[in-house]
Formats: structure tokens, sequence, C-alpha cells
């Protein structure tokens, strides 16, 4: 066997911050050989994204390689002077970013940027660049490249914005690609596209990649090794199917149950929690009589532009019942949530709220209508969504001081510590503001927010979609108690089918505001009906062994 | 409450890392004590002519010097201070409380308001600055007062221009919309919300904008709109000064002109430093 192209041995990694030196490394070691593919998973600041800036020597100036080798090729990357690194990066390995419009230069058109790296790497004349530059957008599959050349990124879409910024870093046939969570941010059927292609893409030119993500199922999907990594260190490391049917770390199995299946239930995700109640409600099963809590009569709203962001849009969630709404970026399903929550005003139909009409207020009175208290929203980003110069503590006080008109003291203070602790959110982090706090915990002061005033409705706008899958977990296992519990009406909006098929009983799909598909969960996800929901269920990344193994002999 | 030794050590550690500021804060610490304990620590009476020592140069008993009425140059000063500091800081408060309530709500409401107040901004913008002042100093009167109002409507349009475009990008931010969620109505997310959020990058302006007043005000007693003769005011004394300067006789421009000069630039060297102090996301 030759000497595999990428060999890091032993890599620590320190950052010099406020409070100290902090290990993001300790000791990562693995290799990879050239067209070999492998998936780095792990939560948010568990060393995925160090270890492949620190590979392509890219870390900020408070990061510093302390110790160990990254051997490319047999070359010590971290030995290598600055021009030499130039002469590597790009052309040897590349990188894909999270974000792909942050990373492209606004100002510059595709066309330029792309004929920029082949010009930077490879002797070669502007003429030549610009016919390269447009095979490469054919070959990552863009629709009407022609015209794509001269675009600016700001008239791309997220996944036209991701192949440019595949096909930029395909430009000079790099030996290694590092994708950093190359579809964070982009829907579920981009995502899928997005893969597809990057996968086609590496395996036809014999390149090696890695791919770091939080999602086990598309590392899964789309590597052959998966290296789990904890606290600056890989824990285990195996190919796919060994590590998911046998997982021998306790990290890994954690990771592993959390990850939603096909078949999973809230319960199995997280297996050390207390389960809910069993006899407090069947599940499933609807109380019947009560009447329905919310109920949208013909629902639209545009904004200026051709389509309606939200087109005739009806649906009925009954009290104390789970609807899911499902739909890509441009369904309209925060719009929709925005509306429900009297944040912005309908242009026709009726929101009825406990059977009375709440659509006709405007929007910018409503803080004084009685039902403000009664929805609660929480919303997407949790780290948007708490301000800045507030603490935990006065985030979770404040809808009780507006709504409720409460005055600081004991009663409070032991509503939001009440609050607080439904949401599972430790005493000790009120204090804290919420740069302070990781992703799970605000996400928890927010709905610990939310549900302070004991609201009957709470509608939340993608809660986990920026958290780590075991975060995850626990955060849907909370709502569902809650709801068992208080008897609260949930509204989830949510791209991902299966997450909705677990939490909700019904479900609506939207399609650029209308609906395609709406009935209950489980029917819809066993036999959807129409193509796009189809589409949707397709495009989720799974990990079931058995497609796996499908997918693998197909490959074969 | 944990805040106050957390905010205490958070200032200690934003003085410490930053060398400038730390300089540029104890500068102004020193200023303001000047001015608050002038009246003590001049060694003359500030007003008191004494013709015999007329124009002396910086020596053992005037370290500054005299002026042509024999007064203490470092008295003058020391006590100028005091007046300079006044105005400079309630004119700067008066734009920036006016300013970023103003700003504030057009850029949360936007819509017909902010077109109307932005088009206003725009011809008090397209005025040369120092002549407005100068017509509104002559408009009122010749007092302290005007001076501050002078100074304060031209600086106006910046601090509604600026937190106008603070809070415009920061409407739409989650929890303003989970503020209105929770009850808040415009007033209060404005107020209690927004212009909270948008003080760290207003205080870079108002350091920056305190020495600028203290500039202007100098200026318009200068050329003799504002502070009158006897009182001190490091203007006037740079304006009296100036007659003197082609007799080689530079004591009595430069050393009020170094105080105005010294002031101006700590102010301008705070600003990056307190917006750090005031942004609870710097305080980890």
């Amino acid at each position: 066997m030759t000497a595999p192209l990428l060999q890091v041995e032993d890599l620590h990694v320190s950052f010099s911050t406020r409070q100290g030196v902090v290990q993001a490394l300790r000791g990562v070691s693995f290799s990879l050989g050239a067209g070999q593919t492998l998936g780095i998973v792990g939560e948010s600041g568990s060393g995925k994204s160090v270890t492949s800036l620190a590979v392509m020597r890219l870390l900020d100036r408070a990061g510093r390689i302390t110790q160990g080798r990254v051997l490319f090729r047999g070359q010590d990357v971290t030995r290598l002077g600055r021009s030499d690194l130039r002469e590597l990066r790009g052309a040897a390995m590349s990188m894909i970013f999270q974000n792909p419009r942050a990373a492209l230069n606004p100002i510059r058109t595709v066309e330029q940027q792309i004929v920029d790296v082949l010009r930077a790497h490879r002797s070669m004349s502007v003429r030549q660049a610009r016919a390269e530059a447009l095979d490469l957008l054919r070959a990552v599959l863009i629709h009407d490249p022609e015209s794509r050349l001269a675009a600016y990124p700001a008239e791309l879409s997220g996944g036209m914005c991701q192949r440019v910024m595949i096909a930029m870093a395909m430009a000079c046939k790099p030996a290694l690609l590092i994708a950093d969570e190359p579809t964070t941010g982009l829907d579920v059927t981009t995502q899928k596209a997005v893969m597809d292609l990057l996968a086609g893409l590496t395996a036809e030119r014999g390149m090696a990649m890695i791919l770091i993500t939080h999602d086990l199922g598309l590392a899964a999907r789309y590597c052959a090794d998966i290296a789990v990594m904890q606290n600056g260190e890989i824990v285990e490391r195996g190919p796919v199917a060994a590590l998911f049917q046998s997982p021998r770390h306790d990290y890994t199995r954690m990771l592993v149950a959390a990850s939603p299946r096909r078949d999973s239930t809230l319960a199995d995700l997280a297996p050390g929690l207390p389960r809910p109640q069993a006899g407090a409600r069947n599940d499933g099963v609807r109380v019947p009589g009560a009447g329905p809590l919310l109920e949208l009569t013909h629902v639209r709203k545009s904004f200026p532009g051709p389509v309606h962001a939200v087109d005739d849009v009806s649906f009925v969630l009954p009290q104390g019942g789970a609807l899911g709404l499902v739909g890509e970026s441009g369904s309209g399903k925060t719009t929709l949530s925005r509306l429900i929550c009297r944040l912005a005003d309908v242009d026709g139909g009726e929101i009825i709220f406990q059977g009375q009409s709440i659509s006709d207020m405007p929007a910018r009175d409503f803080h004084r209508a009685p039902q403000r208290k009664l929805i609660q929203i929480v919303f997407q980003d949790p780290h948007d969504s708490l301000n800045p110069r507030f603490s935990a503590f006065d985030c979770i006080a404040h809808p009780l001081r507006r709504l409720e008109g409460m005055r600081d003291g004991a009663a409070l203070e032991a509503r939001v510590r009440e609050a607080a602790g439904r949401a599972g959110l430790p005493e000790g982090l009120l204090e804290r503001f919420p740069h302070q706090l990781s992703g799970g915990q605000k996400a928890r002061v927010g709905i610990a927010r939310a549900i302070a005033p004991r609201p009957k409705l709470l509608v939340l706008d993608e809660p986990t979609a920026a958290l780590d899958v075991q975060v995850q977990a626990v955060i849907l296992q909370l709502l569902d108690r809650l709801r068992r519990e208080d008897d609260i009406g949930l509204l989830f909006v949510s791209h991902d089918l299966n997450v909705v098929r677990m939490l909700c009983d019904d479900l609506v799909v939207l399609k650029q505001g209308r609906i395609v598909e709406a009935g209950a969960s489980a029917a819809v996800f066993a036999n959807p009906q129409a193509d796009y929901t189809r589409a949707l269920l397709d495009a989720i990344p799974h990990f079931e062994p058995a497609c796996h193994a499908e997918r693998e002999s197909v490959a074969l | 409450m944990m805040a106050r030794p957390s905010l205490l050590r958070h200032v200690i550690y934003v003085l410490r890392s930053n060398k400038v500021t730390a300089l540029a804060s104890a500068g102004t610490l020193l200023l303001v004590a000047v001015a608050l304990l002038a009246a003590w620590i001049a060694p003359y009476d500030p007003i008191a002519s004494d013709v015999s020592h007329a124009l002396q140069p910086p020596n053992a008993a005037h370290w500054a010097g005299t002026d042509q009425l024999g007064r203490d140059i470092l008295s003058r000063i020391l006590l100028a201070a005091r007046l300079d500091l006044a105005i400079a800081v309630s004119a700067v408060g008066i734009s920036f409380a006016v300013g970023a309530v103003i700003g504030g709500f057009c850029g949360y409401r936007g819509g017909r308001l902010d077109r109307w107040v932005g088009r206003i901004v725009d011809v008090l913008m397209a005025f040369p600055l120092f002549v407005l002042a100068m017509a509104l100093v002559a408009a009122l009167g010749n007092r302290v007062e005007n001076i501050i109002i002078a100074t304060a409507v031209i600086n106006l349009p910046f601090y509604i221009r600026f937190a106008r475009a603070e809070v415009n990008v920061r409407r739409n931010a989650g929890w303003v919309e989970a503020a209105r969620a929770c009850g808040d109505g415009p007033i209060s997310v404005v107020l209690r919300f927004l212009l909270p959020n948008v003080l760290p990058a207003m205080a870079v302006q108002i350091s920056l904008n305190l020495g600028w007043a203290i500039l202007n005000a100098a200026g318009l007693s200068f050329i003799g709109l504002g502070v009158t003769a006897p009182t001190p005011e490091w203007g006037i004394m740079v304006a009296e000064g100036a007659r003197f300067i082609s007799t080689g006789k530079w004591w009595l421009v430069a050393c009020p002109g170094l105080a105005l000069m010294l002031t101006v630039l700590c102010f301008n060297l705070l600003g990056d430093g307190l917006r750090d102090i005031l942004d609870p996301r710097m305080r980890t």
C-alpha cells in the first residue's frame, strides 16, 4: 500500500482567549487515501471545523498548532511557508464553506471569480480560463450556465451559490476537497441535489473528500468512513455500516440514537430521558369535543412582487393538538407563522383563535389584545431571538412583566424558575447573557420565554434547525411533554418531514404559499400523494443500514 | 446579582488589553477632575488683571505665562476646561438623546414619517454646519445656552441618521419580534430594546463628537460669537492671543491651543474602548 494522501498525526490546536488557552484539538490522528471519503461528525464545539482549518492552515490568529504533523503527500503542511501554502491551497486541496453566499465576493461576477481561481494556479490565457469556467458551471449542473456566468452572487439562490463554490473548488482539480457543513442552511431537496453532485464529481475525478457535518444521516449517505469527534478528539472511526450497527463508544451510541430514522419515535431518540406519563394521554388520540383552538380560512398574504407568499391557506388545529407545517424556504411557512402570531397582517381570509377572529385587529396594535398572552412563538434562530442585552432571567421574565404586569419579586422569580425548569434550563445559567450560552441552552431560553405566560398556542418556527441532533432530540421530547401536560397546542413549522412526523398528529405541506397536501402525519409519511411531498421525503438523509447496503450494492 | 463585579472586571480587562484606551480614559478622567476642581486648584484668579506682570513668558510663578492684561494663563485654561466641557457634554447629550429617539422611531416605523424626517435631515445637512451654528447663535443671542443649542442642532442630523440606520438593520431581528410577541408596543420596542442595543455603536460617535463639539464651541467664541471676553474660554483665549503671535508671544496661543488639542485627542481615542465597555457581548 502506498502512503496515504493525507495523514494527520497527533494534532493539537489551542486558542488563546480571554479565559486563557483553550485546547481545541487534543491529539487528532487520521489518514485518508486518495479518492477516499471521510465524514467527520460531532456536536458543535467538538473540533470538526478546527481540524479542517488546521489541515488547510487557515486557523485565525488566536489559534495555534502546538503539536503534531499534517502530512499531505508526504509533505508536512504545518511547516510550509506562505508561498508554498498558497500553491497548495486551491490547487491541491480546496475547501467548501458553510455559507456559500458569504464565501463569494459579492461585487464580482461568477465568471470573474472562477477565472481568478484558475489563473492564480494555472498558467492560462483569459480566454482559456473563461472557456474552462463555462465547462465547470456545466459540470456542476447549474441551470442555464451561459447566462449564470455574468451573474453576481446576490442574483443566485443559496443552492446555486453552493454550486458555484463547488465549481471554484474543483477548478484546479485538487486531490483533496474539504466540505465544511456544505449544505447547512439549504433546503432538504437542494441539500440532496448539492450532495449528490459533490459525491458524483469527487468519485468521477478521483478526489478524496472530507465531509464535516453535524448530520449523521448525511455523513452516512455520502461517506465510506466516519470519524466521530468529541471534545477535540476522535473517539471512534470506522466504516459507516459498522459504526451504526455496533457503535463502540458511548458518545457514538448516543449520537446514533439521537438521529431520527424512518421509524423512530420520540422516545427512541433520547432513551436516557424520563418518558412521558403513559396514562396522561394516549399517543395520537385526540380528545374530541374540545373544539378547534385555531382555525384558518382562506388566509392570503402577498408582498410586493408577482407571487403570493401565502395563498388561500385553510386548516384547523384542535385544542391541545399538534400540527406540522412543512415546506422549503420560500414556501410561505415562516410568513404563515408570523401571521398566526399576529406579527404581520393578513391580506385576506380569517384567523380564528378560540372561536374569536383575531385577524381584524392590526398587527401593530395586537400587543394590547387579550390573546397576545395566549399565542406565543419560538423562533428559528435561538441566538437571534434573544436580546443581547438581557440576561436569560430577564428574557424569560420579560413576557411576565409585560403580559401579566408582574413586578420584580419572589412571585416573578418563582414563575421564571418554573418556566426555566420546564424547558430544562439549569438555574445556574439564568444570570448569563445569550452570548455566554450554547445553542441548545439558548433554544431552551427561547422555549422558556414562550411558555412562561402559559400560552394555549405555541408556534415553533424551525426550533431545532440550528441545533445538534442530540439537543434536537431533547427539545422535541420537551415539546411533546409540554403539550401533553399543559394541553398547549403546537404549530410546528419545519422543513424536516421526519421530525414533524414524530411530534405532530397532522401535517400540512406547503409549496409556494399553497397547500399541496394535508392529512394525518403517519398517513402522509407512509403514503405521500403529492410529488412534492415525495421529493421532500426522499431528500431526508437517513442511515438505515439496509438502505446503505443497498446503495453500495448498486454502486458495485 | 453578579453584574457589578463582572462589569468592573470587564472594564479593567478592556483597559488592560487596550493601552490607548487606558491612556485616553486616564486623560479624560484627569480632564473631568480638573474641570470640577478648577476653582480650587487654579493658582491665581483667572479674571484679575495685573498689568505690571503682563505678557510674561512661562516661568516659575506663571507656568503658562501671562496674557496682555497680566492674567495667569494656566488658571484661565483650568477654568475654561469647565465651561468647554460643560458646553460639549450638554450639546452632545441633547443631540444624542433627541437624535437617537427620532432616528430610532424613523428606523423602526419607516414609511411616511421616515421619509419626511429624512428629507428635513438632508436639508439641515446641506448647510455648511459652522455657518448654520453661527446663524443660530447670532439669531438667538450671544449666550452659553445658545451655543449649546446651536451645537446640538447642527449635530442632530448625524445622530438621527446613525440611529435610524442602526435600528433599521435590527428591526426585523428575532429578539424584536420576540418582544412584540411578549406584548411590547412600538414605543417600548424602540426605547427598551432597539436603542440600548445601538448604544455601543453610538458610543464611538458620541466620543468623537465630544471633541468636535469642543472645537465648535471654541470656534464660535474665536470668531466672537458665543462666550464673551472676560470669561475664560479656550477659543477666546486663542483669539486674543493670536494678536500677539506676530511679536513672538507664542504662549498666549500655544497653551490654550494645546489644552484644546489634548482634550479633543482624548475623546477621539476613547471611542473604541467605550464601545467595548458598553457591549455586553464583549463581556465573556
